[in-house]
C-alpha cells in the first residue's frame, strides 16, 4: 500500500447525506454527495428510516458518480474509510454494510471511521480556504450541526482527541429546526432563521443562555459540571412561549425580532463557551465544522471573539463542513499515513461512538 | 450458473448455488439471531467465497432476498448485495424472502396443497404470504405478502417462525414453528426459475408498511 500518499474513498452515511469521497493523501480528488433533505422539508426534521431508505438507493449511484468524476479505478484504491458513528443508527447500518462489502469484493483494508473527528480531518486537505496548515500543536475544533455540537482539543489526530464539551440536550441545529417551526419558517431551519434574522433586532427579547450559570460554570480552577457544554432545549421553550404571549395578547408576533434574538442567544453562547475552552486548554488555532458554519452571524461573532482571544479561526469551504464522504476519506488518509492498522470487518456501527475512538480496531 | 445467495430479512445468511453441484449447494451460511446482520455478513461472505475457492470472478449472478422483513436488518442484505453487483460486474435478482420458507416447504413431507408462509414482523404483527404446491412443482405465490395480525389471516396449514410465535392462533406446523427465510432455498429458487426462464424481480425492498414519521400538525395558538 502507497502510505505516504494513499488513495483513499470515503464513504458517509450517518444522518441524511450519502457521501462518497476520494482524496489522494491530502489532495482532494471528488467530494460527491446526494441529500435526502428535500424528502425530510414536510416532517420539519430529518426522520431517520427515510434517510436510511434513501441512503440504500443512492450508494451505488453515488460511489459510480465519484469514481468518474476523480477518474481512479476502484483497483488503485488504497483503502476504504466509512463512518461508523456516532450519528442514526439504522442510516449508518447502510453505509457500514456497503463500505465492508466494498473491502470483501476488492480486498481492500477498511477503516471504521469516527464522524466528528472526520469533521477536523477534512480542514487538513490541501489549497482549501480555511486549511489548517500542517498539524498545529494546539488544535481545537468546533463542531454545530442538526446532529452535533461539541467542542474538541486534537492532540493527534489519528488517536488522541479529547471531548471539552457537547450539548447535554438538543444540537444547535435541532433547535434552529424547532424554533423555525415554532415561527412558521420552514425547514431547514437554520439558513430560514439566519435570513429572517437579518430583519431583527436581536436586542428587543433577551432569551436564556443554558448552562451559563455559576452553578454549571464554576471557576477556571474549579469548573463546574458543565463549563464548556451547552443546553438548547430551554431556549426553545423559552421562544415558543414567547409567541404564546405576544398571541395571548392579541399582538402580532414579532416574528424577525425573535429569530435575530433566538439567534443572538444560541450563537453567543456557543462562542463565549468555546472561546472560554479555547484559552483554557492553550488552544491557538481552532477550525469550525458541521453546517450551522454556514450561519453567517455565528461566523461573524466566532470570528471576533476568537480574534480578541489571539485564536486563529479556521472555517473549510461549505461542502466540506456540512456532512460528506471527503471528510471520511481524509481522515482514512491520515490513518494510513500514520501507520495505523485497518479496523477489519467485523465492526458494528456504534450511534454514540465517543470522539476518544478516532478509528475502530481490527 | 454459479449463484450467490443473501438474505437478512430475519436472520443473516449467505449461500453458494450452482447446478453443477450436488444438490445444488456449494456452500451456505446463517445465523441465529435477527439483529448482528452488520457484523456477521461481510465476514460469513468472504468465508464462504475463501472455503469455496471462489471469487466474483466465477459467480454468475446474485440474489438477494428482498424481504417483507425489519428494515434496517433488510438493508444491511440488500445495500451488500448491491454493492457486490456492482463491484463484480455482474446481475443482481431480488426474489420475495418468503419464498425461501416456501420451497423448504415444498421439499419436506410435511407440505400441504395450500399453505401460508408467516415470519415475525414485530410489533405483534406478522408478514405472510399464501402459496399453492401444484403436483411435482415449484411452490406458486398466490397472495401477498401482507403484513398484518395473525387472527387476520386465512385458515391454512402455517409455516415459518412468525407461525411458530403465534401458533395459538394459526395452524402452526411445529416442524416448521423457528424457521426463518434462509438464502439456501431462496438461491435454490432463483436457479430453478432461471432454468425455467422466469424473469426475476430487482432488488427493490418490500418494506410494506410506510416509514413512522407524521406530518406535524399546525402549532396550536394561544388564545
Ligand atoms: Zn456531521
Amino acid at each position: 500500500m502507497n502510505r505516504s500518499q494513499p488513495l483513499v474513498l470515503g464513504i458517509e452515511s450517518s444522518c441524511d447525506e450519502t457521501g462518497v469521497g476520494i482524496v489522494r493523501g491530502t489532495t482532494l480528488l471528488t467530494n460527491t454527495v446526494s441529500s435526502s433533505m428535500d424528502e425530510h422539508v414536510r416532517f420539519g426534521g430529518v426522520i431517520p428510516e427515510i434517510a436510511s431508505r434513501a441512503h440504500l438507493d443512492a450508494f451505488v449511484p453515488t460511489l459510480e458518480q465519484a469514481l468518474s468524476d476523480a477518474g481512479v479505478a476502484l483497483d488503485d484504491v488504497d483503502a476504504i474509510a466509512v463512518t461508523s458513528g456516532p450519528g442514526l443508527a439504522g442510516a449508518l447500518m447502510v453505509g457500514v454494510c456497503a463500505a465492508k462489502a466494498l473491502a470483501v469484493a476488492t480486498g481492500k483494508p477498511l477503516y471504521a471511521i469516527n464522524h466528528l473527528v472526520a469533521h477536523v480531518g477534512v480542514g487538513l486537505l490541501d489549497g482549501k480556504e480555511g486549511q489548517v496548515p500542517q498539524l498545529p500543536e494546539n488544535l481545537g475544533a468546533l463542531l454545530v450541526s442538526g446532529g452535533h455540537t461539541e467542542i474538541l482539543k486534537i492532540n493527534s489526530i489519528t488517536d488522541d482527541v479529547v471531548l471539552l464539551g457537547s450539548t447535554i440536550d438538543d444540537a444547535a441545529g435541532e433547535a434552529y429546526d424547532k424554533v423555525a417551526r415554532i415561527l412558521g419558517l420552514g425547514y431547514p431551519g437554520g439558513p430560514a432563521i439566519d435570513k429572517v434574522a437579518r430583519t431583527g433586532n436581536a436586542k428587543s427579547i433577551r432569551f436564556p443562555r443554558g448552562l451559563s450559570q455559576p452553578k454549571y460554570m464554576g471557576t477556571s480552577e474549579e469548573p463546574g459540571p458543565h463549563r464548556y457544554d451547552w443546553s438548547f432545549s430551554g431556549l426553545k421553550t423559552a421562544v415558543a412561549r414567547c409567541v404564546e404571549q405576544f398571541e395571548a395578547r392579541g399582538q402580532e408576533v414579532p416574528v424577525a425580532d425573535i429569530a435575530a434574538a433566538f439567534q443572538e442567544a444560541v450563537v453567543d453562547i456557543i462562542s463565549s463557551k468555546a472561546v472560554l475552552a479555547c484559552r483554557e486548554h492553550g488552544i491557538k488555532d481552532v477550525l469550525l465544522g458541521g453546517g450551522v458554519a454556514a450561519n453567517s452571524r455565528l461566523r461573524e461573532l466566532t470570528g471576533q471573539r476568537c480574534a480578541s482571544a489571539g485564536i486563529r479561526l479556521h472555517v473549510p469551504p461549505l461542502d466540506l463542513c456540512t456532512d460528506n464522504g471527503a471528510m471520511v476519506a481524509a481522515l482514512g488518509a491520515q490513518l494510513v499515513m500514520a501507520g495505523v492498522g485497518p479496523s477489519g470487518i467485523r465492526f458494528a456501527p456504534d450511534s454514540s461512538l465517543p470522539v476518544t475512538a478516532v478509528s475502530l480496531p481490527a | 450458473m454459479l449463484i450467490l445467495a443473501i438474505d437478512t430479512s430475519a436472520v443473516a445468511s449467505a449461500a453458494l448455488v450452482s447446478d453443477d453441484a450436488l444438490e445444488g449447494v456449494v456452500a451456505s451460511f446463517s445465523t441465529e439471531d435477527t439483529r448482528s446482520h452488520a457484523e456477521v455478513l461481510a465476514p460469513g461472505i468472504e468465508q464462504l467465497l475463501a472455503d469455496a475457492g471462489v471469487s466474483g470472478s466465477d459467480i454468475d449472478a446474485l440474489v438477494v432476498g428482498v424481504g417483507p422483513g425489519p428494515f434496517t436488518g433488510l438493508r444491511s442484505g440488500i445495500a451488500t448485495a448491491r454493492t457486490l453487483s456492482f463491484v463484480w460486474g455482474k446481475p443482481l435478482h431480488g426474489l420475495m424472502s418468503l419464498d425461501a420458507v416456501a420451497l423448504e416447504v415444498a421439499e419436506s413431507t410435511a407440505a400441504a396443497p395450500e399453505f401460508l408462509v408467516v415470519t415475525d414482523a414485530r410489533r405483534k404483527e406478522v408478514y405472510w404470504a399464501r402459496y399453492g404446491l401444484p403436483e411435482g412443482q415449484l411452490p406458486v405465490l398466490e397472495d401477498g405478502p401482507h403484513v398484518g395480525f395473525a387472527a387476520d389471516l386465512p385458515d391454512l396449514p402455517a409455516y415459518g417462525a412468525g407461525a411458530g410465535l403465534y401458533a395459538h392462533t394459526l395452524k402452526a406446523d411445529p416442524e416448521f414453528a423457528a424457521e426463518q427465510p434462509d438464502a439456501l432455498y431462496l438461491g435454490q429458487f432463483a436457479l430453478a426459475r432461471l432454468a425455467a426462464g422466469d424473469e426475476l424481480r430487482d432488488s427493490t425492498p418490500l418494506y410494506l408498511r410506510e416509514s413512522d414519521a407524521q406530518v406535524p400538525g399546525p402549532r396550536k395558538r394561544a388564545l
